[in-house]
């Protein structure tokens, strides 16, 4: 097949759409998440009338359709924030590592977080939820630089085969350590098994509430580096003649994955292949320039996991599958298409 | 000319010989003492008597009832992802190209989970749902991989994709389970010896002399796939058909194993370098990489059983230690500029 060398000109002919249809594209994103909410409130295990949901909508808590709908209101939004972090992270990794694979799943960051919080849980009592969130930071952050380190050693730098191996490598590794801190521990081990699934269901205000401050500045730093991934995406040697600080480019762009990726975990448990999935799908609505793909990722993340949530309330019905397992589903075969896409040298 | 040449070959194979023979000599001293040591000590010459199927008052139970059947296990579960693991390594020429990363163990072991929870099978039918599951997921990465010709990396990181999938297959279907337990869970997610049962260790043993004698007679071939497919294909080997039988026979081995103990982390991947290490170019690297996984497995669960401070299964232990070894190989293999 002659796929990788039909690529390109099909890239550029779409990286040349004008701004306009680009606007059009994110106005008609816009409104399919708007879509997406109003389906999210309204499907579910249970059937619920339309009145009641009507009423639920009002503040009305009288029947259990009700109640249910009011539960499903914080639950889609929790999935709008995650999925447009989790997207959003995607982006910036794949731009900071210039590697098509990136993503916080398959680099071991996800793993890091849980590894943190559960080493919290268990041996430092941690309860409050922002000792989490921080906890979950530092995982990831610490994860995130690890791998890099171990990734770009040696010739050609962090190819996409020696991230992805250093990643599973540390993901192995690290599922292991998790085994091995909560196994002592049965009080806790039910609760960390279940928020390692990776879900949104069961969402509350107030558990969402402290993750706020740093997914927002997580989403301004992430949306703010597009520029700098832009000069990065020309290479190092180039992006630095065109006074680019190469190392603080990265750094800064990358802080900001850490925190939407850290974050997102802290709350939802390891959503896996989400980061990967939506850049790519967002190239190719909008070409490779960082300024349109960044807000693209960030919109089409919040669309995809909110699809995916509501999926995984009607397939499995009257259980649930948790959106981490349908993301697992939709991104594994993607992840191999895009690897076969990929003209991967030969080591 | 030959003279020189012909020594060091007579050299390197009374090296191997050794060296073999070494590995062989501490995987029995080490399956004895697993056998005599324990909560009690047992001393070797009763362990041999109850071995010989003399009734010893008390050592009777504890060795033969508890100590055994783990023992049994360890070591043909050992040989098994030892041998399987190599084989992987060599036909791939990559030490991270092991069956636990590229998720022919995961296959296996979603099978045995789903045939166990979902169609509540037992015995020979979940091993032969694990192997068929293997081969499947097996021959899909290889023939993904290598539609568009050559693709050992490519293979490598679809095997890393498909893994991630099947992985939340396993931890979904066990959070579905209705007598829902962690030990259990960590077996399949991990690899335990618990719940060991001699009557279970025939189709292991079984598999193992069947496909393990299938990769043995390959022996030449798979060393000469070391010098590449061209070199190998120049100098006689049917490089696809070689490949195949590779892929069925160590699948085929490491899929049973798995459906009796678990994936149990790292062996399959660190048996093979560990050999490489100790043997070097002088041999083939198959039967020393087989004795060193039943050792890791042997030592492994008796760490995860006495030396800790709680029970842990052979799983984390292994995964554990063997995470800083994989990754000093990774950090080797790129400053070499080797690989992966």
């Amino acid at each position: 097949m002659t796929a990788p060398d039909l690529h390109p000109p099909v890239r550029r002919s779409i990286a040349g759409r004008s701004n306009g249809l680009r606007s059009l594209w994110l106005a008609g994103l816009v409104a399919l998440l708007a879509g997406l909410g109003a389906l999210s409130v309204t499907t579910g295990s249970r059937d619920v009338a339309w009145a009641d949901i009507v009423a639920a909508l009002a503040g009305g808590r009288d029947t259990i359709g009700q109640a249910a709908v009011a539960l499903r209101i914080p639950r889609t939004l929790l999935a709008m924030l995650a999925g447009s972090a989790l997207g959003l992270a995607g982006a910036v990794m794949q731009g900071v590592t210039r590697n098509p694979l990136a993503d916080p799943g398959i680099l071991g960051v996800n793993t890091g977080a849980s590894l943190a919080v559960a080493i919290g849980v268990a041996w430092f009592n941690i309860a409050s939820a922002d000792a989490y969130i921080w906890t979950a930071i530092a995982g990831a952050g610490l994860t995130a630089a690890f791998v890099y380190t171990i990734g770009s050693m040696g010739r050609g730098g962090a190819t996409p085969l020696k991230l992805a191996l250093a990643g599973v490598a540390t993901s192995i590794a690290f599922s292991s350590l998790v085994t091995a801190v909560v196994l002592p521990r049965n009080d806790i081990a039910g609760g960390i098994r279940s928020w390692q699934m990776g879900g949104v269901g069961g969402a509350t205000f107030e558990r969402i509430l402290p993750a706020m401050p740093f997914l927002a500045v997580g989403l301004a730093i992430g949306l703010l580096s597009a520029r700098r991934l832009n000069s990065l995406a020309l290479g190092d040697e180039l992006a630095a003649g065109l006074g680019e600080r190469v190392a603080l480019a990265r750094a800064v762009a990358a802080l900001g994955a850490i925190l939407l990726c850290g974050a997102t975990t802290a709350v939802c448990g390891p959503i896996g292949f989400l980061g990967l999935v939506v850049p790519h799908l967002c190239r190719l609505l909008v070409g490779p320039d960082y300024r349109w793909l960044l807000p693209f990722s960030t919109l089409g993340g919040a669309c995809l996991l909110l699809a995916a949530d509501i999926a995984g309330r009607i397939v499995a019905r009257p259980a649930e599958l948790d959106v981490g397992i349908v993301t697992a589903f939709i991104g594994a075969p993607f992840f191999v298409w895009v690897v076969m896409q990929q003209r991967i040298r030969e080591l | 000319m030959t003279t020189p040449l012909t020594a060091t070959r007579a050299r390197q194979m009374r090296y191997y010989r050794l060296v073999t023979t070494i590995l062989l000599a501490l995987m029995t001293v080490l399956f004895v003492l697993t056998l005599s040591l324990g909560q009690s000590f047992t001393p070797p010459g009763d362990v041999i008597r109850v071995l010989l199927g003399e009734q010893v008052g008390g050592a009777s139970f504890t060795v033969g009832q508890l100590r055994l059947p783990r023992a049994v296990f360890a070591v043909l579960a050992g040989l098994s992802f030892g041998l399987g693991g190599v084989a992987f390594q060599i036909m791939l020429r990559n030490p991270l190209a092991s069956p636990d990363i590229i998720g022919i163990s995961s296959g296996a072991s979603a099978a045995a989970v789903f045939a166990i929870v979902v169609l509540s099978l037992k015995g020979p039918l979940v091993s032969l749902f694990a192997v068929i599951a293997g081969l499947a997921i097996a021959l899909l990465v290889y023939a993904l991989a290598f539609r568009k010709g050559a693709g050992r990396t490519r293979l490598i990181l679809i095997g890393i994709g498909i893994s991630a999938m099947l992985e939340s297959t396993i931890a979904y279907i066990l959070s579905q389970a209705p007598d829902w337990n962690l030990q259990e869970a960590q077996r399949w997610l991990t690899g335990s010896l618990n719940g060991a049962q001699l009557g279970q260790a025939l189709p292991l043993l079984g598999a193992l002399i069947v496909f393990g004698s299938l990769l043995l007679s390959r022996t030449r071939d798979l060393e000469l796939l070391r010098l590449g497919d061209d070199a190998a294909a120049a100098l006689g080997v049917q490089v696809g058909r070689t490949r195949l039988m590779v892929i069925i026979a160590a699948v085929g081995m490491i899929a049973i194993a798995t459906a009796s103990t678990g994936p149990i982390a790292f062996v399959a991947f660190l048996s093979g370098p560990i050999a490489a290490r100790i043997v070097g170019p002088r041999g083939s690297l198959l039967i020393p990489a087989a004795l060193l996984g039943a050792t890791l497995v042997l030592v492994g669960d008796y760490a995860g059983q006495f030396l800790l401070p709680m029970r842990y299964p052979v799983g984390v232990v292994t995964g554990a230690l063997g995470a800083p070894y994989l990754i000093y190989l990774i950090v080797r293999a790129n400053r070499a500029g080797s690989g992966p």
